[in-house]
């Protein structure tokens, strides 16, 4: 069992309390998943000429150092803003020469998330203690997505934690466990997909990445898993201007969605959504099996 | 009449006073789609929640009339074995799950797998059914006054099924059957009775082949 959340605003006054609405939905998640919990949040998009990384160590960081190094060897202004144990990377340059700099000087440095707006917290523990070490209640926004985390395929770790990246300002969640990921996972990294742990729903997001590298759509790539994944899944997929739902055809697996004329939201129950200003007055549906839905992107 | 806001009062306490009493009118307001809202009640009580609630509400209910102003979550009326449920909004997956008796009444539409395994409980819905709903049924009504998903009915023993609107793939040993006189005058008692407007004679009836009752040794090499 794991808990998603999800959530777009529609009126942009709501954007400085993004954090706060969803710190509140993934609090009341808990239940479904107390062993850890991470969001992607999509805020301050930077310059075209600009990308944004966020960073994860599992060992102690001097973040100003790294700064210091990079902007040395790689010639551009660097800022970074440290989160909790993350920390948010903004340059002037490409993603590729980022990347392939901290592969080869800092392999011990996990990419969390890479492109313009996207930002990727994940951490063990309670989403209560996630919500406070990351000051959620800080953060804008225009749209988010949450999980919380009750393993059941792979060990409890930060790294097997949940959004997993999917590629340029994309990001999956999951509730649901797949059944062929071992295979997927072969198969994918014989395709030349990076994929790093164990954990069955990083398959999933691996998969997302190698269809929107040949060329489908979002909506192509989640039509085409629909074949390709066996298993359980309720899947929130993030994007730039939006989010993506998509469950399995059986279903098991629970959904909501509600909208109203400020927000539109989709969470494991309806509980989470509860916690938003006007709940009590939205149009609330589940969204159908196998059928992919859209907001924003 | 007693008041719960569950804003303030826990749904154990709740539960327990619905269980500690023998009759009379209760409300709750702000469920919050919280669980197991008015569970397990075993008297003639009358309960109002007025809101949208979460897993379970008004499961294994026995005698009581308990009304859901709002949506519910998965597994409303699970197992009930007598009284009344009725959902002014829709329900979530397995509404109505193993339903021994009574009756459940959605006024909206049911999600998957409603009155899976149901063992005698009468579920009318006035609006749609999900794929698989009747998975199993041993006993009783499931009355769709909409249309049903696929796989209606599978593995179906002797639960009897009405559906006025369209029907997907029906389930294995699902077939339809003949709607008699008797058949439109049961169904009319019975949509008369929960106060759901149709007419009985455009609903269309399906049952059990009664074909995999019986191990067929003609198919013992298939396995």
């Amino acid at each position: 069992m794991c808990g998603i959340v999800g959530i777009y605003l529609k009126n942009e006054a709501l954007n400085p309390g993004l954090g706060k609405l969803l710190a509140a939905m993934l609090i009341e998640m808990s239940d479904r998943g107390p062993d850890s919990a991470g969001i992607a949040l999509y805020r301050d998009p930077v310059a075209e000429s600009h990308c944004k990384l966020t960073l994860h160590s599992a060992e102690k960081v001097d973040w100003g150092l790294l700064q210091t190094e990079m902007a040395a060897q790689l010639n551009v202004d660097i800022e970074v803003t440290t989160r909790g144990s993350h920390c948010i990377v903004i340059a002037e340059i490409d993603i590729a020469s980022v990347e392939a700099w901290l592969k080869a000087r800092h392999p011990e440095l996990r990419i969390m998330s890479a492109g313009s707006a996207i930002e990727i917290y994940k951490e063990k523990g309670l989403p209560r203690e996630f919500v406070e070490q990351f000051k959620l209640h800080e953060l804008n926004g225009s749209h988010a997505l949450g999980h919380t985390r009750m393993a059941t395929e792979s060990a409890v770790t930060t790294e097997h934690s949940h959004p997993f990246s999917t590629g340029m300002d994309l990001c999956l969640v999951h509730n649901g466990s797949l059944s062929n990921h071992n295979w997927l996972r072969r198969k994918l990294r014989d395709e030349g997909v990076d994929i790093q742990t164990d954990n069955d729903s990083e398959v999933a997001a691996g998969y997302l990445m190698w269809r929107l590298r040949e060329g489908d759509s979002l909506e192509a790539a989640l039509e085409r898993a629909l074949k390709d994944l066996d298993g359980f899944y309720t899947f929130a997929i993030g994007t730039k201007n939006g989010f993506a739902v998509l469950r399995d055809p059986i279903a098991c697996k629970p959904a909501v969605m509600a909208e109203t004329d400020d927000w539109v939201a989709m969470a494991s129950e309806f509980r989470a959504i509860a916690q938003l200003p006007g709940a009590e007055h939205a149009a609330i549906w589940e969204p159908s099996p196998a059928t992919v839905y859209t907001w924003g992107h | 009449m007693a008041a719960f806001d569950l804003n303030t009062d826990s749904v154990r306490d709740l539960n327990q006073f619905l269980h500690d009493t023998s009759t009379g009118m209760s409300t709750v307001t702000n469920p919050g789609g919280r669980h197991c809202i008015a569970c397990g009640v075993d008297a003639p009580l009358e309960v109002s929640v007025e809101g949208h609630v979460g897993y379970y509400c008004a499961g294994m209910n026995k005698n009581a009339a308990i009304t859901i102003t709002g949506n519910a979550g998965p597994g409303v009326a699970e197992n009930i074995m007598s009284g009344t449920v009725r959902v002014r909004g829709n329900a979530s997956q397995y509404a109505g799950a193993t339903g021994h008796g009574g009756t459940l009444i959605i006024e909206g539409d049911a999600s998957a797998r409603c009155g899976i395994s149901m063992k005698g409980v009468d579920i009318v819905v006035a609006g749609n059914v999900g794929h698989m709903s009747a998975f199993l049924a041993q006993k009783g009504r499931l009355v769709v006054c909409g249309d049903a998903g696929d796989f209606l009915g599978d593995s179906i023993y002797e639960a009897q099924i009405y559906v006025r609107g369209k029907v997907g793939e029906l389930g294995a040993d699902c077939i339809e059957k003949e709607m008699t006189a008797e058949h439109v005058k049961e169904l009319a008692e019975l949509l008369s009775s929960t106060g759901v407007e149709a007419t009985a004679g455009e609903f269309r009836r399906y049952g059990s082949a009664r074909k995999l009752y019986n191990f067929n040794i003609d198919h013992a090499d298939d396995y």
